[in-house]
């Protein structure tokens, strides 16, 4: 004695379409529940997307040298101890390129300036930096040249500008070969920076590039921001990173003072990061499928309550209480499955429309978000379902049969 | 074939026993029309209730065809009340949103027979009953007497052996009542056990063996008068 399931699907979903607002606010419950999973899961993934792309974009394989030791015991340490960070400077960096795995090598010093072309003039972000900046921060040349792989000590006066220096300072007019003011001192533009690349921290359109040892002289400091090193393969990273630290350390009178830090290491952090808070922001959301639940309960325990003649009916022609709970578990489950379709549909909706108002943000629902949405959805179904199946199928027939 | 013995039935109501049904013993053959008759609360719901295994004696049998059905499992008693029992009831209960010909066919659906089947099946029946053109129509677009014919249809769509009636024309008027009795005596006729229960004297003034329940003791029975 078992019904055909198509036979099972049409007696529920007859039962359903016969009360429309009921059945729609159920809909609209689950969906809300299903949808705030996706939209929640796509935000998390899509930072952790931006994350990600942003640390690749510093180039592969790379490590940061960073002067002062991040140390866990806490910043006063170094006061009582006496130790102060040395400076970073030009022949540290050099010191670097002795070892057969490093492949580049770039220092860089930071800093802020005027910078000034005819009556135009703005405050902008100087970067002092070598010839091997380019290759290892994979950025691209809109117009010109970058720095000349030259001697990077000496303070030769030329600069490469971001596209919106240009901008502002240019407007049409070619900026090659024009000398530009930079604070104090004149520099000659040689080319332009495409903006393509992104990268931490850097707005790379609005930005002014010279060489290392013009930049420590305009600031007046021998000291540098950092150094970057790519090294030859992934598989040397490590080696590389010690012979950082060993020349590092036998130059700064055997004191630790620097910070390495693997590009590996921070994408790894933040991938977790970012993992972590999905799944959290998610789990969240997922106890709104819950409430849902509780709601979809309530409303099928009144179903059963108004349909005992119904029941009643049912096993006097032949249904088993197995029969009439499954009959009611089905539509549990019919309406959050639905509720469930709704919900991705609404929940795709939403995470397209916030692409659309924040197109850097790739926070396109991963599979797996989509996949327990429905999978959650359809248990609560079972879940919440079982108990008012559980009441109809026990309904005394005699007494189900006396409601009119 | 029917064999009831030492059948007994009893209620809990508050902190009150009520003795639904003391001490029931009869036999019901074959083909038999009966009335079962009686004052509200005498117990002759409670034996129809018992006859058509939606409810269980506290102590006693229920043979049927040869076969102790009182203790079997709810699963097995719902596969005997799917094809040897059919119900006709007061007020009707059919389901509001299925058709007429879905009402019907529900017992069948429930038992799995496929749709095919289902329809051809239906018309059949359909047309015995004088209800072609209402096939598609809804419980609320039908006389009360269609809606009890549509009943007695669902009732008999299985070919049960035995047919419970309880008031069958208790919620018509007297033409359309007629008809259904009529109807329910006809399926006498080709063989079928009809057992109505009624407040009508009239009604069971028709059924050839007449029953008559006092307080849950059966006060007369008529017998088969051949």
């Amino acid at each position: 004695m078992t019904m055909k399931f198509t036979d099972t699907l049409g007696f529920s979903l007859s039962a359903i379409t016969r009360h429309p607002l009921r059945a729609g606010l159920m809909l609209l419950a689950i969906s809300i529940g299903v949808a705030s999973i996706i939209i929640l899961t796509g935000l998390g993934e899509g930072a952790r997307r931006y994350v990600t792309a942003e640390f690749s974009s510093l180039g592969t394989n790379l490590l940061i040298v960073i002067p002062g030791k991040t140390e866990t015991s806490g910043g006063m340490m170094n006061i009582f101890s006496g130790e102060t960070p040395r400076d970073l400077t030009l022949d540290d960096a050099h010191s670097l390129k002795q070892h057969a795995q490093v492949k580049r090598i770039a220092p860089v010093v930071i800093g802020t300036a005027y910078v000034s072309w005819q009556q135009l003039s703005r405050e902008t972000a100087i970067m002092g930096s070598n010839a091997e900046l380019l290759a290892l921060r994979n950025w691209k040349m809109a117009r010109g040249r970058f720095l000349p792989p030259a001697d990077s000590t000496r303070a030769a006066a030329i600069c490469v500008i971001g596209t919106k220096i240009r901008k502002e300072l240019f407007k049409n007019e070619n900026p090659i070969g024009k000398k530009i003011r930079i604070g104090d001192r004149q520099f000659r533009v040689i080319g332009v920076l495409g903006s393509e690349g992104r990268s931490i921290g850097i707005d790379v359109e609005d930005i002014v590039i010279i060489p290392t040892a013009s930049a420590l002289s305009l600031f007046n400091s021998p000291s540098l921001f950092r150094i970057l090193v790519e090294a030859r393969s992934r598989d040397t990273l490590n080696k590389v990173e010690q012979h950082i630290i060993q020349t590092i350390k036998a130059r700064h009178q055997n004191e630790e003072d620097i910070t390495v830090i693997s590009q590996d290491a921070v994408l790894g952090t933040f991938d977790q990061i970012f993992k972590t808070l999905t799944l959290t922001v998610s789990g969240i959301a997922a106890i709104s499928l819950t409430v849902a639940g509780l709601l979809i309960m309530n409303i099928m325990l009144v179903t059963v309550s108004q349909r005992t003649a119904e029941i009643g009916l049912l096993k006097a022609i032949g249904a088993s209480r197995l029969q009439i709970q499954s009959l009611f578990l089905i539509e549990a489950v019919l309406l959050t499955s639905f509720g469930a379709l709704l919900g991705i549909a609404l929940g795709f909706s939403g995470n397209y429309l916030i692409h659309h108002f924040v197109p850097a943000l790739d926070n396109t629902a991963p599979l797996w978000s989509v996949l327990a949405a429905f999978v959650l959805s359809v248990a609560t179904g079972l879940l919440f379902g079982a108990m008012p199946a559980r009441r109809a199928a026990r309904l005394n027939p005699i007494q189900a049969l006396a409601h009119r | 074939m029917i064999r009831l013995t030492h059948i007994n039935r009893v209620f809990q109501v508050g902190d009150q026993q009520v003795h639904a049904l003391k001490d029931i013993n009869m036999d019901i053959t074959n083909g038999e029309y009966l009335s079962i008759m009686g004052p509200s609360g005498s117990g002759k719901s409670t034996l129809l209730n018992i006859l058509g295994l939606l409810d269980n004696p506290n102590s006693g049998e229920y043979e049927l065809e040869g076969e102790v059905v009182t203790n079997l499992s709810d699963e097995q008693q719902a596969a005997i009340r799917s094809t040897q029992i059919g119900f006709v009831f007061q007020f009707f209960h059919l389901l509001p949103r299925l058709t007429a010909e879905e009402n019907i066919a529900l017992p069948m659906m429930l038992a799995g027979i496929s749709a095919k089947e289902r329809h051809q099946r239906t018309r059949k029946i359909l047309q015995t009953l004088g209800l072609t053109g209402r096939a598609h129509h809804k419980p609320e677009q039908l006389s009360g007497g269609q809606r009890q014919r549509v009943a007695i249809g669902r009732a008999t769509i299985m070919q049960p052996r035995v047919l419970l009636a309880d008031e069958p024309t208790g919620n018509l008027d007297r033409h359309s009542g007629q008809d259904v009795v009529d109807i329910l005596e006809s399926l006498n006729q080709e063989g079928i056990t009809l057992i109505v229960v009624t407040h009508d004297p009239e009604l069971g003034e028709r059924a050839p063996r007449k029953i008559k329940f006092v307080d849950g003791v059966i006060t007369v029975d008529t017998g088969t008068q051949q």
